[in-house]
């Protein structure tokens, strides 16, 4: 790096640095570049927010003003052959708030470089779809003379997903342990084990073994092998970030889910916090809404700092509020109030809420300086 | 088996539903049953419901059979000499009425091209399928769906001759609109239902141009020479009513003007009106807090003393007076008596309302407005035969609202005014542009309705040609004379010292959570704060307790009501609401302890 560049290394972000040096002409003046540092310097400082500045309100209403005009022009494509995602402000309020169970969750799942043919796809794609009995079944008879239930299954299918219907048997074996399960002339045929109430017991199970999980990845319900580029991506609905990252076909370091929570659980918080950033810009892209990304990083930051995803709600960020008044003018102001005068807990008026609530100037903007020089 | 249902009610079964029902139709039809009763099969449930109770919608329709109309030309000509009537087509089984329930067993034609041969019915006219706001809307077919909603939605709101015995009785918020007429471009609506002896709107003279940026965003310029002629002028009238209540123990309210010493007596100003028996005089010229009826009322609770002493200082005053910001002149007196046998008496009130800026006018195209400037007569421009328009309409109105019909009721008001004759506009069966373009012509105009227009302040021409002809407008009810409200200092609420809410409260104006927002985020602290101190208080607390101390001002000492004398105590300054909230936690037994610190 050139030694006048190299002055600024605490002054400036190490990217800018970088791309200066990457953009200086070959042969270039020292006293030049002396030059466009300071002017850089000059303009990173003037770029910086202002001490006081009220970033968290200028960037909650630079999202809020936006969102509103997004409720009313949510829209879908009916009928055509897409996952179903949810988008929009209800994709938006489920991030925010952090929600545990959301409503449609999908993974993007990149393949390594040795498997992405796209024939290789497809198989790839069907193999990892969570599949239960029923979608192998052909017929299932009850054969109540010799107390038997006899299960037809499709062969083709079963070679397809590399299965017998020895295999199956096995598996139905581990999950039903009351019954016995054997193959006679490529038919499953299922013989119970207790002698009473033996029928009840096979008629229940023809309805139980229908949802039995046999191959595939649970969680997954759909697969949809789409060209991104020059290769296929599958795109799942459902997420399982565990199990996929057991199969050795997938380039484990692109894999991507919509599960804040899942995604904290495997990749942690870091990557927790690209994904809020990532999910919110895609929603307003989608709707031609342009917010500066400076806002909604800070948004993302401010949910997990602590280590821990927390949503924007009482639940979450609201709790970690030092101030009782603070907490108490958001929701639920009595159960904030009387947990406070059981531990006697002290609030020192630092934020701007409780400032507005008593009436004195709030530290931000011209509140916030105040007089060094003690008057006596 | 169909069930069979007679006004929701299980009434038996039968075979052959289809045949049941079609039995009953012609019956109906041959006048053997009434008319009300209408029948159905509901193939999907399989039952059959008869419906003959009151209060269904019904709809009459011209009975088709074969793919053909029962109702011949050669009725329609008996119809047109009054040889038969409504009444005769509908006891012939020409015309039906059908409910909901029964409309949907029907495949109704449109109009008489649509007939199909599985028709069963025939619209009587395509207006059928309008509401009534909605076909007085001229050129309605040419308009954009919403705007037709639009239109007659404002046409709601429209100010007119409501009822032609206004002058004797008492409603409530009414307005008249001074010299109404009737619409040059009118529907068969209007005709039928005699619009002319109820209109709502005058035929002005509109010029579709901008003048001088008065006009953007919906905003209309507006003549005054045709205001000082009585344009839109309106009249708003407004009751007030008393009544001489009875209380337990024979006390009565007493209509007078209240003695002196009566409880909550305001000023002998305000009752100077009152005549001897404390009503007012009509066409008394009253303004804000002028008392118009006097009235006292007996005291709320009696204890055992004054029970004895009933003399006017236990009494109440409970004069009707007017409030903040409203004026007029007294207009009719009327005593009476109420359904409780109780003196009543009504006052009614009566204000003059001129256009003026603010006042709400529409076209009947959902192209509703403003007033933004009312320009003198003499700077409005005029066209090259001397005509000046009532009302400047801004041409950036029309492209995105795509309101056609806005613009051919325009050129049609045009044509009949120059043509001396009313031009028929109802939807779908209008007259045609073609014809009224042409008409135009003949008559020595431009057929397009433009004409060559001067500048009223410079006198220049203008250089592109003005769209100008008639079209009817209404004056709205929303008039600003009835909404401007502003305060500086004001009345404040009881409880929470914050200023009152409302106009007629002379409130203010509420700086709410979000505005508040937009101060912190301007980091302009020390502004939010002065925007909030309407409520400021100074609070003397005692450093010791921490909880509000008792300032004695006649002694001029401050104590502490749980430290006693000597414990230090500092005025703090905060907002009475928060004040208000520590005295709200001590009743929920939070002990909020205020810890004091010098501010510099």
């Amino acid at each position: 790096m050139n030694k006048i560049i190299k002055e600024y290394v605490d002054k400036l972000p190490n990217k800018i640095l970088l791309d200066v040096e990457s953009a200086l002409p070959e042969k270039c003046v020292d006293s030049k570049i002396k030059k466009i540092m300071e002017e850089m310097y000059k303009e990173y400082l003037y770029s910086l927010a202002d001490p006081g500045e009220s970033v968290g309100l200028v960037g909650a209403e630079s999202i809020g003003e936006p969102g509103t005009q997004m409720t009313l022009n949510t829209f879908h494509f009916a009928g055509v052959s897409e996952l179903n995602v949810t988008t929009g402000l209800p994709r938006i309020i489920e991030i925010l708030d952090a929600r545990k169970k959301i409503k449609t969750n999908m993974m993007e799942l990149y393949l390594k470089k040795e498997c992405s043919g796209s024939k290789n796809v497809k198989k790839i794609a069907e193999k990892i779809k969570e599949k239960t009995l029923e979608s192998y079944t052909k017929e299932v008879i009850i054969n109540v003379a010799d107390m038997k239930m006899i299960i037809a299954l499709y062969p083709k299918e079963l070679s397809e997903a590399d299965l017998t219907v020895g295999i199956v048997s096995k598996i139905l074996g581990k999950s039903f342990k009351k019954f016995k399960f054997k193959v006679e002339n490529k038919l499953l045929t299922v013989i119970s084990s207790s002698k009473d109430d033996a029928l009840k017991e096979m008629y229940k199970l023809k309805e139980k073994i229908k949802d039995t999980h046999i191959s595939g990845i649970k969680g997954i319900s759909q697969v949809l092998p789409v060209k991104r580029g020059n290769e296929y991506v599958i795109v799942t609905a459902g997420s399982n970030l565990k199990e996929i990252m057991k199969k050795d076909f997938f380039d484990s370091e692109r894999i991507i889910s919509n599960d804040l929570f899942e995604i904290e659980k495997t990749f942690g918080i870091e990557a927790t916090r690209q994904l809020v950033i990532n999910e919110v810009v895609k929603v307003l892209d989608a709707q031609g809404i342009n917010i500066d990304i400076r806002h909604i990083m800070m948004v993302s930051d401010a949910m997990t700092m602590s280590g821990k995803v927390c949503g924007i709600n009482r639940y979450g960020i609201v709790k970690d509020k030092p101030s009782v008044l603070a907490r108490a003018s958001f929701e639920t102001p009595m159960n904030h109030l009387f947990d406070a005068a059981l531990i006697g807990e002290e609030d020192y008026l630092n934020s701007v809420i409780e400032n507005v609530m008593i009436n004195q100037a709030v530290p931000v903007g011209t509140g916030l300086p105040g007089l060094v020089i003690k008057v006596k | 088996m169909t069930d069979v249902y007679l006004n929701n009610k299980f009434a038996g079964n039968i075979k052959n539903p289809e045949d049941f029902v079609e039995r009953i139709i012609n019956e109906r039809r041959m006048g053997k049953l009434p008319i009300t009763i209408n029948c159905r099969h509901n193939k999907k449930s399989d039952e059959v419901r008869i419906e003959s109770s009151g209060g269904r919608a019904v709809r009459p329709l011209i009975v088709v059979k074969n793919g053909k109309p029962l109702l011949s030309e050669k009725h329609i000509e008996q119809l047109k000499k009054n040889d038969l009537l409504w009444s005769d087509l509908v006891k012939q089984g020409m015309i039906e009425y059908l409910d909901a329930s029964e409309e949907e067993n029907a495949l109704v034609a449109f109009s008489e091209d649509e007939l199909e041969e599985e028709s069963t019915h025939l619209e009587v006219n395509p207006l059928d399928i309008l509401g009534l706001a909605t076909s007085f809307v001229p050129f309605g077919h040419y308009n954009h769906g919403v705007r037709l909603s639009q239109g007659s939605k404002n046409q709601k709101q429209a100010i007119g001759f409501y009822m032609a015995n206004f002058y004797i009785r008492i409603d409530m918020d009414v307005n008249l609109l001074h010299y109404p007429q009737y619409p040059i471009v009118k529907t068969l609506t209007h005709e039928t239902l005699k619009y002319e002896k109820h209109p709502s709107g005058q035929n002005l003279i509109v010029a579709v141009m901008s003048y001088e940026g008065y006009n953007m965003e919906d905003a209309i310029v507006i003549n005054k020479g045709s205001v000082d002629r009585g344009l839109a002028r309106s009249t708003y009238y407004r009751p007030a009513n008393v009544e001489e209540r009875r209380y337990s123990g024979g006390l009565i309210d007493d209509v007078s003007i209240p003695d002196k010493d009566v409880n909550g007596f305001r000023s002998e100003e305000d009752y100077k009106f009152l005549e001897e028996d404390g009503i007012i005089y009509p066409e008394a010229k009253v303004g804000e807090g002028d008392v118009i009826i006097g009235k006292t009322s007996p005291p709320r609770f009696l204890n055992a003393l004054e029970e004895f002493d009933l003399t006017s200082s236990s009494r109440r005053e409970s004069s009707v007076a007017l409030k903040h910001g409203e004026r007029g002149i007294v207009d009719f007196v009327t005593l009476t008596e109420n359904v409780e046998g109780n003196k009543l008496i009504q006052v009614r009130l009566r204000d003059q309302k001129i256009p003026e800026i603010g006042d709400k006018f529409t076209s009947r195209h959902g192209q509703k407005g403003v007033i933004s400037i009312v320009v003198p007569e003499e700077d409005i421009p005029f066209s090259a035969s001397g005509i000046k328009p009532d009302l400047i309409f801004s041409p950036h109105g029309i492209p995105s609202r795509m309101t056609m019909a806005h613009m051919i009721e325009l050129l049609a008001g045009k044509t009949g005014c120059l043509a001396g004759r009313k031009v028929d506009g109802t939807i779908f069966s209008s007259e045609k542009e073609k014809n009224l373009r042409k008409e135009l012509l003949d008559l020595g105009f431009s057929e397009d309705g433009c004409e060559t227009m001067y500048n009223g302040i410079t006198g220049e021409k203008y250089k592109a040609r003005i769209f100008i002809g008639n079209m009817y407008y209404l004056k709205l009810k929303h008039m600003v004379s009835n909404k401007v409200h502003s305060r500086a200092r004001g009345p404040i609420q009881l409880l929470t010292r914050q200023p009152t809410e409302g106009r007629a409260n002379e409130g203010g104006l509420r700086l709410g959570e979000m505005e508040k927002d937009t101060f912190v985020a301007h980091g302009t602290s020390l502004v939010l704060k002065e925007r909030f101190d309407s409520d400021k208080t100074i609070v003397p607390i005692c450093e010791v307790c921490g909880l509000i101390a008792i300032n004695d001002s006649r002694k001029e000492t401050s104590f502490c009501p749980v430290c006693g004398e000597n414990s230090e105590i500092s005025n703090v300054e905060m907002s009475y609401a928060f004040k208000l909230m520590l005295d709200e936690m001590k009743s929920i037994t939070i002990y909020p302890k205020l810890k004091l610190k010098g501010k510099y």
